[in-house]
């Protein structure tokens, strides 16, 4: 095991499958001269070359669209934005194009392409630099969402995104980059997509959380051990397609559930989590499922209100103690 | 409150050159035809029949497929090309067989010219299993991926990068392939056609953007939808630019093939405007309210398949009788097209899952 930041990790991811694969290729604003605006690309054009490192303008419609031509045309494109945020400029590309060309040409052609960037907040960033598009993209049939949580399955998940004919949304927190994490030196490491995984076992209550939302449950958890809770978490690492059958198991097993989700509340990951429990789930409950999400507002600058607006340890605390009747 | 002038508040588009105030008016002005002979542009007796032969089904497919959609044979959009197909016609010829074609949803006309056969065509159409896109795309999504037409797409402009990404798979193989990307007039006000030109340029792409200008935005003339010329956008990237007869289909051949030449040469897009015009509304729907009988009649005087027809029969390149039969030949494949459509199965329930991924298939189930 290496340990590795997360940035290095999904370079790496890259690097693999651009060594192993002509077709693939990099394109987005920053990602070969300047090596990248979170510096995940970084020494991938001095490897590559500007063939296959390309700089594109500011034109998220346009080199989404060219990317998914391209895709069609025989080519592996990764296609970065510098954040999800930006993307939604391009969200005809992907949402009317590279998940539907497929079906409706009848089976014709194939769109093998990977839209990746950081997805959700930073700090204090404002409104439109703060959303998270996970659980968006996952209403639409032909798209697959990753949202992975550690270096480790950034990596495995990465190359097999690569590797998909289909398009795939590879989302990455921008707090995460710099995490680090022990990442498999196995060679070609590989994770399936739509397999999640349990990280921390316990008996008393389920957390299911992706992303960053991860680490904030991880220290609640860290917290209510302290109060004799222990709290499995379950990272399903990829939001589309969805490992329900591992969180249902656990459920079975703690009968209690919190989704922590970093969408704000209406038709997300965790409203979809929580429907699919009651239903495979009902009679193992002994409480209702609880979300903990943003709030159906949007991302303040202020400081206090911030972190306010942001999910934190206390809020998931606070919801294990109410579904554990503690408090 | 000061008084206000009465030209303060105002919207309606001027548009082009005209001072007019956005009253109708004739939306292109038609740029001569070619003056020369099919044999001068370097096309056989036989490539200049099968350029009418080829007009000719397009303009039957599409009278019949509107007759079939007004016996309500089938639903959805019927966004018809009919008046538009010297333009299709032309550009197939100039291109070789393996140079790439994209196109929006006035596509019947591109398909028939590249592998889709009337009967896929119609069954289509008619939503069948056995249509080019077995049903699953209809009218505004012909397909044949094989003989590299990549297919008619719904959104305005939003096929433009798609264009532009064949091209630039195109170069990055190094394969030698041209790509033509089609679109209206309504699609040049898209932000989507303003980058992909840019980044053509930027990146040298072997690309041609091709505007149908065929006069209308839907309801909207040119003049109204547009302001100044809309070749004369390509300055603005630097990128070379033409404007040409669509009427004629030698005038589409002559200039499609020198451009494509040139592309395939230096690899350098090219920004085109073919003026051309549609005889039926945007689509079945459209009653057509903003344009005068007189000035689609003005059209029909110049009507390209009939232009063909003339044209053969009086070079001499073929006889009044033989065009005659290719007339009633492909009258009756579509005739027999639309049996087939008529008698094709509809996909199986089972289809509604098929061709939604080429890797491992994942629904959400809606229990």
């Amino acid at each position: 095991m290496a340990e590795l930041q997360f940035r290095e990790a999904i370079r790496d991811a890259m690097d693999e499958e651009m060594a192993r694969d002509e077709r693939v290729f990099l394109m987005g604003e920053e990602v070969a001269e300047y090596n990248g605006a979170y510096k995940v690309s970084e020494g991938l054009l001095d490897k590559y070359g500007f063939k296959r490192v390309i700089d594109t303008p500011i034109s998220e419609l346009g080199f989404a669209g060219i990317g998914v031509g391209a895709a069609m045309n025989g080519l592996r494109p990764i296609v970065e934005f510098m954040t999800f945020n930006f993307a939604v400029l391009a969200a005809d590309q992907i949402i009317n194009h590279a998940s539907k060309a497929r079906y409706m040409l009848g089976g014709q052609l194939n769109t093998p392409i990977v839209f990746r960037g950081p997805n959700a907040s930073a700090g204090q960033l404002g409104a439109t630099h703060s959303v998270a598009y996970d659980s968006m993209y996952a209403q639409f049939p032909g798209l697959s969402v990753i949202y992975p949580s550690e270096p480790d399955d950034a990596k495995g998940l990465l190359k097999s995104a690569i590797r998909n004919d289909d398009a795939v949304l590879f989302m990455e927190s921008e707090q995460m980059y710099g995490l680090k994490g022990e990442v498999s030196d196995e060679e070609d490491y590989i994770i399936p997509i739509g397999k999640g995984k349990i990280k921390r076992e316990g008996d008393d209550v389920t957390i299911v959380a992706t992303g960053k939302m991860y680490h904030i449950a991880k220290q609640a958890a860290t917290q209510l051990a302290k109060d004799g809770v222990e709290a499995e978490i379950i990272d399903p690492r990829t939001i589309k397609p969805l490992d329900i059958e591992l969180i249902v198991e656990s459920v079975k097993k703690t009968n209690r559930c919190i989704v922590v989700d970093e969408s704000h509340p209406f038709g997300g990951l965790a409203s979809e989590v929580g429907f699919l429990i009651q239903r495979e789930a009902f009679d193992y409950l002994d409480a209702p499922v609880r979300r903990v999400t943003l709030p159906d507002v949007n991302a303040p600058f202020s400081k206090p209100l911030f972190d306010l607006w942001l999910p934190d340890a206390k809020e998931i605390i606070d919801a294990v103690n109410a579904v554990t009747y503690r408090k | 409150m000061a008084k206000k002038k009465e030209t303060d508040a105002i919207f309606t588009p001027i548009g082009i050159e005209s001072g007019n105030n956005g009253q109708i008016e004739k939306s292109v002005d038609l740029p001569d035809p070619t003056e020369k002979s099919h044999k001068d542009l370097g096309l056989s007796d036989d490539d200049a029949i099968k350029m009418f032969e080829q007009m000719f089904l397009q303009r039957r497919f599409e009278e019949r497929a509107m007759q079939q959609y007004q016996k309500g044979k089938f639903g959805g959009f019927l966004h018809l090309y009919i008046g538009q197909e010297a333009v299709s016609t032309g550009t197939v010829h100039a291109l070789n067989d393996d140079d790439d074609i994209i196109t929006a949803y006035r596509d019947h006309g591109w398909g028939l010219l590249r592998g889709v056969s009337a009967k896929s065509g119609m069954a289509e159409l008619f939503g069948k299993a056995t249509g080019c896109s077995k049903g699953k795309g209809g009218s505004m999504h012909f397909a044949n991926v094989e003989e590299h037409f990549w297919g008619g797409y719904g959104i305005v402009g939003g096929h433009i990068p798609i264009g532009g990404g064949i091209a630039f798979a195109n170069k990055y193989q190094e394969n030698d392939r041209v790509t033509a990307t089609f679109f209206g007039d309504g699609a040049v006000d898209q932000g989507a056609l303003h980058e992909t030109l840019n980044m053509s340029q930027l990146w040298n792409l072997p690309c041609i953007y091709i505007v149908e200008n065929n006069g209308y935005s839907m309801g909207t003339a040119a003049r109204r939808h547009t302001v100044n010329e809309i070749h004369e956008r390509a300055k603005g990237y630097g990128m070379k630019s033409a404007v040409f007869n669509g009427m004629d289909a030698l005038t589409v051949y002559e200039n499609m093939k020198n451009i494509a030449d040139e592309v395939r040469k230096d690899s350098k897009p090219w920004f085109v405007e073919i003026r051309t015009y549609r005889y039926r509304g945007h689509s079945m729907s459209d009653p057509q309210k903003y344009r005068t009988k007189e000035e689609l009649k003005k059209y029909q005087e110049i009507d390209p398949v009939e232009r063909m027809k003339t044209y053969l029969i009086d070079e001499k390149v073929a006889k009044k009788k033989e065009i005659e039969e290719i007339e009633q030949r492909i009258e009756d494949d579509i005739l027999e097209a639309i049996e087939f459509a008529d008698n094709s199965d509809f996909p199986k329930d089972e289809a509604l899952y098929e061709d939604m991924f080429a890797d491992t298939p994942h629904f959400h189930d809606r229990k």
